[in-house]
């Protein structure tokens, strides 16, 4: 595009439009690059996968044993006790549907807003959702004692004659997973749909050309069918983001709809919302960061690429900045002792050590990005993300910790002290996560073609 | 059986302008095939509105409806039972399930319209034993036109495609 372009008030300066760099600037080019790991996977010497795969599957098998062991024996295993019955699982479950909100951000709002450079993350941020959101929803039921129930939560005639509790938070987060995880799927299969018709078209085997083609279902990029494809999908977007936000408002809710001192709080929804975007973002760098190097795509994800998403981080820090601020504001201005000693606990109590490595991960060390050359330098965005995603986990651990140990009682003050099982199920669960998106790399295009082309068939008219 | 004409084009401003000078022959288009979608392309087709929106929007409230009424059918009918006072019907608190529900069965009345209106899944359709066609999902951008019953309309036709820079024309029944 040679002409300025209005976005919201602001004009973008021309010169800059450019979001692929020249080998990917070509409709083919793009084919090429995004099918090779699918169709040449001999291009590539897979040993670095394979490590990544034997890892992952281990620690996978670990989660495993720690699922089976968690229903042998119970959640006392665990290190909750009595008075923090919320321990590593609610936190590991906030930290993963957080995860789990990003790609539908990065596709709903980013598509709404006309911002193209979604166009060559948005698949595998997808797909980052989609794995976050499934071990987000199991984490829930782990920490149920009675996991075997947990279908109660389903209205079923029953000849127990009992329905489930409408008025609560925790029926709202059920619904709001199941709607969100299946809602995830259908708007990720749907953009595929053209990307495995160009992969089908491509295939050299006739076994890829049939599984490609099914899973195409014949697309043949007719006009009709594109009109009927960008109906949906943009329609799909913009219920998404509502679905986003009201699925992250509702785990704010979850601690929010309590009487608990540090919980009981009208800022938790957006504050959830933003902390969700923010570890989201930060994970979509890490990812992007290793598929642009994995599969040589640095025509396609560009160090513009992690400069704006870099810029997203920074206001969300400065946002979670202020809703920390405003916590302890609201805790000192409201009066109330409990709320008070709450936060005198944070930063005093035993996990003040966690607590100053959540504000210097969360809020001083995404400071950097305020210096363009740490923008754009990959390896320091990528080093702030994990950090973030550290932090953001930090967060999510202290805000069941700090609560529930420093409650109305002092009688029932207690600390969580975590088991060898809550370390080996946390780590077991990224180790699912990084297998899902392992194996998912091999059997699915990376980036959205079809997007893609027509941004470079866009860019070269410009 | 309808005759049809496929013309490819290297992108999509060929194909458009070749398609505006054929319908202002009074030739008819039939439809276009692209690698991406081209909206003038697809304005040039007179196509029926589309009720993928409004399927989505019924299904949707039908949905959220049916929830709301689960939801005060067990609350305040099947089972209701009074704590502390608060409202059987407790409207602002039931919102959630319909809400979440509504949006998830929008989305599959979506799908289910959308696969309704574009004939999916059809593995299989005559054109894709056309020279190139395969290149549709790539870069390549083909065009349909009926082809036209005499021979002067046809050399017509040849020409005009021709001018437009056509790289590849082909004939094909359906």
């Amino acid at each position: 595009m040679t002409t300025a372009t209005m976005t919201g008030g602001y004009v973008a300066p021309a010169a800059d439009e450019h979001w692929t760099v020249p080998p990917a600037r070509e409709p083919d080019a793009v084919n090429r690059l995004v099918s090779a790991p699918l169709l040449e996977s001999s291009l590539w010497s897979w040993r670095t996968w394979w490590i990544g795969v034997a890892v992952s599957s281990a620690l996978t098998a670990v989660m495993a044993v720690c699922i089976v062991w968690l229903f042998i024996k119970g959640i006392g295993v665990w290190g909750v006790n009595s008075t923090i019955v919320w321990g590593f699982a609610i936190a590991n479950y906030v930290w993963w549907i957080g995860i789990g909100n990003a790609g539908t951000l990065i596709s709903s709002m980013l598509l709404l807003m006309r911002q193209k450079w979604r166009a060559s993350t948005n698949r595998f941020a997808e797909a980052m959702t989609l794995f976050a959101a499934t071990i987000a929803g199991i984490f829930p039921i782990l920490h149920l004692g009675r996991p075997l129930y947990f279908y109660w939560l389903t209205p079923y005639p029953n000849t127990m004659t009992v329905w489930p509790q409408w008025r609560s938070a925790l029926i709202w987060d059920f619904w709001a997973i199941l709607s969100y995880i299946l809602f995830s799927i259908i708007f990720w299969y749907v953009g595929l749909i053209p990307d495995f018709a160009t992969i089908r078209d491509r295939a050299k085997t006739p076994a890829r050309r049939a599984i490609y083609g099914a899973m195409a279902l014949g697309w043949r990029g007719s006009a009709r069918h594109w009109r009927a494809y960008e109906i949906l999908h943009l329609t799909l977007a913009c219920l998404g983001v509502p679905l986003v936000v009201s699925l992250h408002s509702v785990v704010g809710m979850d601690f929010a709809a309590s009487l608990m001192p540090g919980w009981q709080e009208t800022i938790f929804p957006p504050y959830f919302v933003v902390g969700a975007m923010y570890s989201g973002f930060a994970m979509v760098a890490c990812l992007a960061a290793l598929v642009r190097w994995g599969f040589s795509m640095k025509a396609l994800i560009t160090v513009r690429h992690f400069e704006v998403m870099a810029k997203i981080m920074l206001v969300a820090a400065i946002i979670m900045g202020l809703s920390y601020a405003t916590e302890w504001f609201t805790a000192w201005y409201g009066g109330e002792h409990s709320d008070r000693s709450l936060v005198a606990f944070e930063f005093t109590g035993a996990y003040w050590p966690m607590f100053d490595a959540l504000l210097f991960c969360n809020v001083i060390a995404p400071q950097a990005f305020w210096f363009g050359a740490v923008r754009r330098n990959i390896l320091a965005v990528c080093v702030i993300a994990v950090l973030i995603n550290i932090g953001m986990w930090l967060e999510r651990i202290l805000i069941i910790w700090n609560t529930l140990s420093h409650d109305y009682l002092p009688s029932m003050w207690r600390l969580f002290l975590p088991t060898i099982w809550d370390w080996l199920l946390m780590f077991g669960s990224l180790g699912l996560f990084a297998l899902m998106f392992l194996v998912f790399v091999r059997l699915v295009p990376i980036v959205s073609m079809h997007e893609v082309r027509r941004l470079v068939a866009e860019e070269n008219a410009g | 059986m309808t005759n049809v004409l496929l013309a490819q084009f290297s992108d999509g401003k060929k194909l458009t302008a070749a398609a505006r000078a054929a319908r202002s022959r009074n030739y008819r288009v039939l439809d276009a095939f692209t690698p991406f979608p081209v909206e003038e392309v697809t304005e040039l087709l007179d196509l029926p509105p589309s009720r993928i929106k409004c399927a989505m929007l019924i299904g949707g409230f039908a949905a959220a409806a049916l929830a709301y009424v689960t939801e005060y059918y067990s609350a305040a009918i099947a089972y209701p039972y009074n704590a502390g006072g608060r409202p059987l019907d407790a409207w602002p608190a039931f919102m959630l399930v319909p809400f979440a529900v509504g949006i998830l069965v929008a989305s599959i009345c979506g799908v289910g319209t959308f696969l309704f209106e574009t004939g999916l899944p059809r593995l299989h359709y005559p054109l894709f034993d056309a020279q190139g066609f395969d290149r549709v999902s790539q870069d390549a951008f083909v065009l349909a036109l009926i082809r036209p019953e005499t021979a002067d309309g046809r050399n017509d036709v040849m020409t005009l495609l021709q001018k437009a820079d056509a790289q590849l024309v082909e004939e094909l029944e359906l």
